[in-house]
């Protein structure tokens, strides 16, 4: 592929990294594939592959580590360097985000130096084409700055920050719609909120998105000073020279600390790979993650590291390890206490919800992506009104809001079977008169016989109704006069009927 | 191993977290289920005529409420505030509507994925479509709910006598609550039939057990609506 297309990779019909050619018209992570197409009419869409991006993004790692001591991975093509650095600014911290681009693997880069612009144009040539590179105070403002390729003063963060809105920033989209409907659009907004009305209504997730809003830290500073972490470690014996024959004990591994941290209630937001050889090599690598990873994900990391360390990619410093591995070490670096992320009953949740995504990608892949379907409850009177059904992986916002009053909507319980398309019925009195609804909504007379679609007739034992419902009455387009009665049948069964346009329909049925 | 715990925290006691061998139930339901849950790896079949939908919905609450995945399959009229008033969690439930002539292979990818999946097949289901599903199923250890019978189930629930509570014959009221009886039989640990009278949806919402025997069900009549047996109004 050529260095200059414009190329993201996809996930599951979202964004997951893009390259530096997508990112000025305007495609970044997180955005829906369409969405992306339509901004980057040329966007090459690639499928993911995270050992190969891992591989690749080793290289990158190694002409990064010639600048700064340590090295953080957040995902393959993400890395972050935070040094408490040369800077002009003494004790300040600050980071920087870069975006690069090669072969289909985007890659940001952080980076905390002294002389900022100076390493940004350093780091940029050294890594290659592609690179784009933000300075900011702390990792969010510098992963945002990072999209633009800016660098931001020191302290004037919030400033920064101020400009941005919500939706595509904060990584969370279900608070991003809501801050959007109740009138907070960017994240200046946001941060204006004060702190304790936020953490009562968004509750501590919503409180951790706000602290980012105002540019401090994701959790508190003073829970970073834990000096120790929890470790895990396994010694191989014989010594092994081969990514894959070490899979066991690396599973293993990673099982061992996802059990110690969901034992002890921790969330650690960084995991250190240490992999040692016979002879002494060192290999190091550290990963950081929004909150604990699964097991699987953290067994992943560990193969790929060991798999480019001991092929040799990249050229490492320290070159190929000369003999095999004899202890592979695990460390969870800043730990905090968990605050609410419960884990369920079915252990990590991520694991779930990749098996559960895999199924219904399977699903939709043979039937299409239309066809599966969830259901976002909101608004309305009727029971048809009060669902949205809304395709697999769109977001859930209901046709009609949840919040408005709704007087004379169907009261619970609501019924079990509901007709997309009602069914025409009769119902008749005693004399076998199709029934009517008076000017005063009262009955012409007991409803005494129900037939549905034409079938055989039922006798009617109880009812209740009628409920008149005249919507939109302004909107001669638009307006929907009707009357709603629950009838129960000899056989038990329990009916919502609507007399419309001078016929009975059975809108929905309580199975 | 080396093993290193930061000291200054009070540890919890240690969670482990194995997999169940049923899925959880709401509480009225467990006296009817063999193991006061869902078998993983079974077949459930729900019959009978009005109230088996909710019925369905009621044995998917219990695997939603603790943060399991739910998905119905060819069930295009399914009531989802229905489903959410009985405690279905709407985020984890997934409904394909229309799966035409697929409905097997799609059963049975959701099997992979999903804790219980709920099918109402379209037709008489071939005995290889059974056979492959069940297998399916007790590989992954997931439930499978029918709405109809299946040849192959381990436990088959029927619903009838259903009554209703809060209206009359005059029009007054709305309806609040249907009391139901459901009948259990089935295989192995299921073989001795049960019966248990349960309010579906209850008067608070939610399947809450009833108590006695049910009176007359509603009486036949000709003419003028019966107000016998309606319950109280309200």
């Amino acid at each position: 592929m050529q260095p200059g297309t414009p190329a993201a990779v996809v996930r599951a019909d979202r964004v997951l990294t893009c390259s530096a050619a997508a990112g000025e018209q305007g495609v970044h992570r997180g955005l829906h594939r369409r969405e992306a197409q339509r901004r980057c009419p040329g966007l090459v869409v690639l499928v993911e592959d995270p050992s190969g991006s891992a591989v690749a993004f080793e290289r990158v790692l190694t002409v990064v580590e010639r600048f700064v001591p340590a090295v953080e991975v957040i995902r393959p093509g993400v890395c972050a360097c935070r040094s408490a650095g040369v800077s002009r600014y003494a004790g300040r911290r600050r980071s920087k985000a870069g975006d690069r681009s090669g072969d289909g693997s985007g890659g940001h880069l952080a980076e905390e130096y002294g002389n900022d612009v100076d390493l940004a144009g350093r780091l940029a040539a050294a890594v290659g084409h592609g690179c784009r590179v933000g300075i900011a105070d702390g990792l969010f403002a510098a992963g945002l700055a990072a999209r633009r390729g800016l660098v931001v003063q020191p302290g004037a963060t919030r400033e920064f920050l101020a400009p941005w809105p919500v939706r595509d920033t904060l990584g969370r989209p279900e608070l991003a719609d809501l801050l959007v409907r109740l009138g907070v659009d960017t994240l200046g907004d946001f941060a204006a909120l004060p702190p304790g009305a936020v953490l009562s209504r968004f509750g501590p997730d919503g409180a951790r998105a706000h602290r980012l809003a105002r540019g401090l830290e994701e959790r508190p500073l003073a829970l970073r000073q834990r000096a120790d972490g929890l470790t895990v470690s396994v010694e191989l014996d014989p010594p092994v020279d081969r990514a894959d024959r070490a899979a066991f004990a690396v599973k293993a591994l990673a099982d061992g600390l996802h059990e110690r941290l969901a034992a002890h209630r921790l969330v650690c937001t960084r995991v250190a790979i240490e992999a040692v050889t016979e002879r002494g090599e060192r290999l190091v690598r550290l990963w950081r993650q929004d909150g604990t990873p699964a097991s699987s994900t953290v067994a992943e990391r560990m193969r790929w590291q060991l798999d480019s360390w001991i092929s040799g990619a990249g050229d490492r410093s320290s070159g190929r390890p000369t003999s095999g591995l004899v202890l592979l070490r695990l460390t969870a670096d800043e730990v905090t206490p968990d605050d609410g992320h419960q884990l369920d009953l079915w252990g990590a949740t991520n694991e779930t919800d990749e098996r559960v995504a895999r199924a219904v990608a399977r699903v939709q892949g043979m039937l299409g992506v239309d066809a599966v379907t969830t259901a976002v409850p909101g608004g309305g009177r009727g029971p048809a009104d009060r669902i949205t059904w809304t395709v697999w992986g769109e977001p859930r916002v209901p046709r009609l809001p949840e919040s408005a009053p709704w007087p004379g909507h169907i009261p619970s319980p609501s019924p079990a079977t509901v007709h997309g398309e009602p069914v025409p019925a009769e119902i008749t009195d005693g004399d076998g008169l199709v029934l009517a609804v008076s000017g005063r909504h009262a009955l012409s007379a007991p409803p005494a016989w129900l037939s549905v679609a034409g079938g055989r007739r039922v006798p009617a034992v109880a009812w209740a109704g009628p409920w008149p419902v005249d919507e939109r009455w302004w909107d001669p387009a638009g307006r929907r006069r009707l009357a709603r009665l629950q009838v129960v049948t000899a056989d038990g069964a329990a009916r919502l009927l609507a007399l419309r346009g001078g016929r009975w329909w059975v809108e929905a049925e309580y199975d | 191993m080396d093993r290193h715990v930061d000291r200054h925290q009070v540890l919890p006691p240690i969670v482990t977290a194995a997999l169940p061998t049923a899925l959880p139930v709401l509480p009225a339901l467990r006296p009817l289920l063999p193991g006061n849950g869902l078998r993983r790896g079974g077949v459930v079949s729900v019959s009978g005529g009005p109230g088996a939908t909710s019925l369905l919905l009621a044995l998917l609450a219990g695997t939603s409420a603790v943060g399991g995945w739910c998905a119905v399959v060819n069930l295009p009229t399914l009531g989802p505030a229905a489903a959410a008033e009985l405690g279905v969690d709407l985020e984890r439930l997934v409904v394909v509507p229309s799966p035409g002539r697929r409905w097997a292979g799609v059963v049975a990818g959701l099997l992979d994925g999903f804790d219980v999946v709920a099918v109402r097949p379209p037709g008489r289901v071939g005995p290889g479509d059974a056979r492959r599903l069940l297998g399916r199923a007790r590989e992954r250890g997931a439930t499978l709910l029918t709405v109809g019978d299946w040849s192959g189930a381990g436990l088959r629930l029927s619903v009838s006598a259903p009554r209703w509570q809060g209206v009359g014959g005059e029009g007054r009221g709305r309806l609040r609550a249907r009391c139901l009886t459901v009948r259990t039989q089935g295989r192995g640990a299921a073989a001795q039939p049960r019966l248990a009278r349960l309010w579906l949806p209850a008067p608070g919402g939610g399947c809450t057990a009833a108590p006695a025997a049910p009176a007359a069900p509603f009486t036949e009549s000709g003419g003028r609506a019966a107000t016998t047996a309606a319950g109280t109004g309200s």
